[in-house]
């Protein structure tokens, strides 16, 4: 559990993994049903609909203004988005 | 006369266009309705200026309540999230751009359950959406803003998502039509992404009518999403009076006793009436459609924790614990911003997809998607419609169903196999019947589900089925 949180970059408190370890194995055991079905040999769907490639003209078109695109950032900083160190105490 | 908030879209679309009523004072009576909210049905409302050369066009001065989860430039969008609080989009989406140029407005944008991910609007961020025909239940979900609006008197239409049943089960709940087009109809462009393999948007509506005129204007291909076709041939307004020479294939493995009897008994008088209109009713098999909800609890939140990993407090949105590392302020910020529900999916997701469960999860699921899809394919030689009831019950009461995710989960039994398919299928009231263990009469929602862009022919039936049911049943307090 903890190292599936990791994975999705999710924090669980000490009552959210216990309450969703309950809840996630219950509804396994429901999504297990499709586990013995026999599907050897049956495509996978990922795509509904029949297509193929989809092309366009290899053509500059004009795309969101810098400024623009960082105004919705907690921090902008210079024409970049600020983050925090990935390390620690560098 | 019929009053101003009575008239249907089309009703009114014609009389603006006719000069006999002008698009500014329509306009001002549904903005005066949607600040009279009671439901929480509105997150924000647009109060833009009106320009009456603006809007012209086939729906010039067309009020439309937009789900929060469509980017609409200046003004806030947050799915019901508050990891989306405050956000501002910098473009539109390209379905409510369409509408746009089509004359109509943004009335307000509309609650939901956060991300689209529940089926009673209560995982919504920002408090849950009351059903108007009973405010003690919920309105179902999760565009279940946008059905409370329609259904509640607040917006003459609405626009939703639907992923697994998101616009057919609030329709349902609420009493008014609900139409999930053929995926790649409408592009999905600015619409925020939940599943993307399944998500689908489309009108929430007072009739069929309305319905197709909003599905004639916002289909159609689009160079920002690259898996929209539109409908060939466009949509017209659906007039067919007869149900003769159609077939009506009723899945055999509809169990009755997995649905409330006030619901079986309204399926089965509209199966009745079918057949007075002259339409066939046959039985089916769609074996593996059984299963579509344990091959969609896979790939939607598969799909949703990939979607989701976009929030992580740099690009937009809301950033917590940036005075740690990196990694402390993701997990900070996302601990912070998403709700219980999603949390869970992201989880589920994650570990479906992680390094050796994905074949058995994942893999497993879409093929049993390409099994239900052959299951429709194959009744589809023979019949023209399938039909089910759109949810197990009538709408359920605030609080009832949350303690136990799975069980929120059944709900979606109905609606899921056409997502699964990605074959278009509509929600029609069909009447009104006692929910179990009694009380007040609630909508009950009839399912229609056709072959993938046959939107035309099913909204002809589904009209020419409407006008024989002829609902007008309204919540207590609306249209009096």
């Amino acid at each position: 559990m903890l190292h599936v949180a990791r994975l999705a970059r999710l924090r669980l408190s000490d009552e959210e993994v216990e309450r969703m370890i309950g809840e996630l194995s219950g509804i396994l055991d429901h999504v297990d049903r499709i586990g013995n079905l026999g599907l050897e040999g049956v495509e996978p769907t990922s795509h509904v609909v029949a297509l193929e490639n989809v092309w366009r003209a290899d053509v500059p078109r004009p795309s969101l203004p810098q400024d623009v695109a960082l105004a919705t950032a907690p921090e902008p900083l210079d024409g970049a988005f600020k983050v925090p160190s990935p390390q620690a105490d560098a | 006369m019929k009053e101003l908030l009575e008239l249907t879209v089309a009703e009114a679309a014609a009389r603006i266009a006719a000069t006999e009523l002008s698009a500014a004072e329509y306009f001002s009576a549904w903005r005066e309705a949607a600040a009279g909210d009671e439901l929480n049905a509105y997150l924000s409302r647009v109060e833009h200026p009106l320009d009456h050369q603006d809007m012209e066009g086939p729906l010039g001065g067309i009020p439309v309540a937009v789900k929060d989860i469509f980017c609409t430039e200046g003004t806030p969008t947050t799915a019901g999230s508050r990891i989306l609080e405050g956000y501002i989009p910098p473009y539109t989406a390209a379905a409510v751009r369409r509408l746009d140029e089509a004359g109509a407005r943004v009335l307000g944008k509309t609650n939901m359950d956060e991300f689209a991910m529940g089926s009673s609007n209560e995982n919504s961020g920002y408090g849950p959406v009351l059903n108007p025909w009973d405010r003690g239940r919920v309105p179902g979900g999760s565009s279940g803003g946008s059905a409370a609006a329609v259904a509640g008197g607040l917006a003459p239409c609405a626009l939703g998502t639907d992923t697994g049943g998101s616009i057919r089960q609030p329709a349902s709940l609420c009493g008014i039509v609900g139409l999930k087009p053929t995926y790649g109809a409408i592009s999905r462009y600015g619409m925020i992404a939940f599943a993307s393999s399944l998500d689908q948007c489309g009108p929430l509506t007072r009739d069929v009518t309305d319905a197709a005129l909003l599905l004639a204007v916002m289909e159609g291909r689009d160079p920002c999403d690259s898996t929209s076709v539109g409908i060939e041939g466009g949509i017209v307004a659906p007039s067919r009076e007869d149900l003769k020479g159609l077939r009506f294939g009723v899945p055999r493995q509809l169990d009755g006793d997995s649905f409330e009897a006030g619901v079986r008994k309204t399926f089965e008088a509209t199966l009745a009436r079918i057949e007075a209109l002259g339409g066939e009713i046959a039985e089916i098999g769609l074996p593996s459609a059984e299963h579509g909800i344990s091959a969609y609890y896979v790939i939607a939140p598969a799909e949703a924790s990939s979607n989701l990993a976009r929030y992580d407090g740099v690009r937009y949105g809301m950033r917590s614990g940036g005075d740690g590392d990196l990694l402390e302020m993701y997990e900070t910020t996302r601990a912070e911003g998403f709700g219980t529900e999603v949390k869970r999916r992201i989880m589920l997701g994650t570990y479906a997809l992680s390094s050796g469960y994905y074949d058995a999860y994942y893999g497993q699921a879409q093929k049993v998607r390409t099994r239900i899809a052959e299951d429709f394919s194959t009744a589809f030689e023979t019949i023209d419609f399938v039909v089910t009831p759109t949810s197990p019950s009538v709408a359920f009461g605030l609080g009832e169903k949350t303690a136990d995710p799975l069980e929120m989960y059944l709900n979606d039994f109905f609606t899921v196999p056409m997502s699964l398919a990605g074959i278009p299928a509509i929600s029609i009231p069909a009447g009104l019947a006692e929910p179990e263990g009694g009380g007040k009469r609630l909508p009950v929602g009839f399912q229609i589900a056709a072959p993938a862009f046959a939107e035309q022919k099913l909204l002809e039936a589904s009209y020419a089925l409407e006008q024989a049911i002829g609902f007008d049943s309204r919540p207590e307090g609306v249209g009096d």
